[in-house]
């Protein structure tokens, strides 16, 4: 049997997942395609990775029930799956440390499949490639001030790598060439084009939901009646963390003596 | 068994609760359309025109009806009627509201579409007239509409009973416009007598196309344009390329669509071109010198 040249990987989408919706898991389908398609990749697995309450965004539910969506959500996936580790650190945790996390637990993980032999399989030689997974938004968020440390982004570009979805790889080009930074790791960055525009936010589930509207067919099913079981998205709810600063703009603020693991 | 908890909120919002009550008519939904496939777009349509019409508060929607078109259409690129039917019925299986109607397609002719809205608004009066008594207006099997004012009038004697409206994307509004497409007499009778819901797409202006329209803007208060704020532009025939070429199309239609899509090895390079050198029905129906009923 012809042992495959193709390097594997594992894509990871950090996020709210406040809630998780169609348009999130698309991005998962999207971006595998593109990459089988260039004939260098193999996708084998998908994480999502439900950032922790103390991120402090506004309207964010509490982790318990959004890693609980998820999973309904991707109960039938037979590839991507959920990660609670993010979410059950006491602190919010940087998404390059969230992909440190992963890319060892994968690399142990491999360490431990042999064959009866006791050797591992040929496949198994080349780790997987642990590359993070995203909308064109947040290629743009790198420019917030004090969002994202630089030495942080090098490390996230550099060393891991972005696949990132967007309805016009224009938009995402611009972006990628207004970087230096990002411009430097652009043969690590994989734009892929969304043809079909689908503005499925989050942010609108929730004001649909807030407002008594339907959301079939935008969210699935079992998401929407554990929803309604839990009366999560209110008007109180998305109040919720109203006037907080977001965790990262407090924990990266520049101050001298900080090290990068505080 | 999935319970629909929304209807119960929209119930304890409605702006009238509690005020004068307002009559409430019931409303029946007909989409009319290839259905090649049937996608979370078309379903997510019913769910917006729903939302709209109840939250107006003069308006009940009991019922959604999928009427796929039948073969003799002939656009390029439509399979079986057997098979749009089965899919269509797959995705709202799990809809306590929205129906397949197989009616149309089984037609051997193709139907122009007030002959479908006709068809269904019979039916519903049928249902109703079973369990009421008086009915003055008398209608029989064949209907001639070339009087559009004595038409329209005989419907509105009937304003008591459930209205049909047809539900449609603003690409079907403004197809309205296209040579040879629609009878004017049919368009007239479909906004004068029942009622258009269209839900907005990018990139067009339907309040624009109505006042463009001496009559459409006649009949405006019987279209309804509910503007889709939540982006989702999932057509089928992006569909069918995605299909073709081997993508995914997970999330983008209901996953037991799919599963029967895959299993019958549907929407191929060969099936695309299906009917690629004829010309659709209506265009040649109307093109030709003589007239149809």
């Amino acid at each position: 049997m012809m042992v495959t040249r193709r390097v594997p990987l594992v894509l990871l989408a950090c996020g709210s997942f406040n809630p998780i919706t169609n348009q999130h898991m698309r991005l998962f389908e999207l971006a595998r395609d593109h990459l089988h398609a260039t004939g260098q990749y193999q996708v084998m697995g998908g994480i999502v990775s439900p950032v922790s309450d103390g991120y402090g965004k506004q309207g964010l539910a509490l982790a318990k029930h959004r890693n609980a969506m998820a999973k309904l959500a991707l109960g039938t996936s037979s590839w991507v799956t959920v990660d609670e580790w993010e979410s059950q650190q006491p602190d919010w945790t940087e998404t390059v440390e969230t992909m440190r996390y992963h890319s060892e637990r994968i690399l142990k993980e491999l360490g431990t499949h042999r064959d009866p032999n006791g050797n591992t399989p040929p496949l198994s030689c080349v780790s997987p490639q642990l590359k993070l997974l995203c909308g064109a938004d947040f290629l743009n968020s790198f420019k917030v001030p004090g969002l994202w440390l630089d030495k942080h982004v090098e490390e996230l570009v550099g060393r891991f790598g972005l696949v990132c979805v967007s309805r016009g790889s224009l938009q995402s080009e611009r972006a990628v060439h207004e970087s230096d930074l990002l411009h430097r790791h652009r043969h690590n960055i994989f734009l892929v084009t969304e043809w079909v525009r689908n503005e499925t936010s989050a942010t609108e589930v929730r004001r649909a939901l807030r407002r008594g509207l339907s959301v079939k067919y935008l969210v699935p099913d079992s998401v929407i009646d554990y929803i309604h079981q839990h009366n999560l998205y209110t008007e109180d709810s998305e109040r919720r963390n109203e006037g907080t600063l977001l965790r990262p703009l407090v924990k990266q603020a520049r101050q001298p003596g900080k090290s990068l693991d505080d | 068994m999935i319970v629909d908890i929304t209807s119960i909120k929209k119930e304890k919002a409605s702006p009238l609760s509690g005020m004068q009550k307002q009559k409430v008519t019931e409303v029946v939904l007909l989409a009319c359309g290839s259905f090649n496939p049937i996608t979370n777009m078309h379903l997510r349509m019913f769910e917006l025109a729903r939302d709209h019409l109840q939250d107006t508060g003069q308006y009940n929607v009991v019922k959604g009806i999928i009427s796929p078109v039948g073969d003799a259409y002939r656009k390029k690129g439509l399979i079986e009627a057997s098979h749009r039917l089965e899919m269509a019925r797959l995705a709202t299986a799990n809809s306590d509201w929205i129906k397949v109607d197989d009616w149309e397609s089984l037609q051997a002719e193709w139907l122009e579409t007030a002959k479908v809205v006709r068809h269904h608004y019979e039916e519903l009066h049928a249902e109703d007239h079973n369990k009421d008594d008086v009915d003055t207006v008398h209608h029989g099997k064949k209907r001639r509409v070339d009087e559009n004012h004595s038409e329209i009038s005989r419907h509105q004697e009937r304003r008591d009973g459930p209205k049909l409206m047809l539900l449609c994307g603003a690409d079907v509004l403004e197809s309205f416009a296209v040579p040879n497409l629609w009878k004017q007499e049919d368009i007239a009778e479909i906004v004068g007598c029942h009622g258009l819901v269209c839900i907005t797409r990018s990139g067009s202006d339907p309040y624009k196309f109505i006042h463009q329209s001496d009559d459409l803007w006649q009949h405006h208060r019987n279209i309804h344009v509910v503007h889709e704020w939540i982006t989702n532009e999932i057509s089928a025939t992006h569909v069918r390329r995605a299909l073709r070429r081997g993508y995914s199309v997970r999330y983008l239609l209901p996953e037991n669509v799919i599963d029967y899509i895959q299993e019958r090895r549907l929407y191929s390079a060969e099936s695309e071109q299906k009917n690629a050198d004829i010309i659709l029905a209506p265009l040649q129906r109307y093109t030709s010198a003589s007239s149809s009923s």
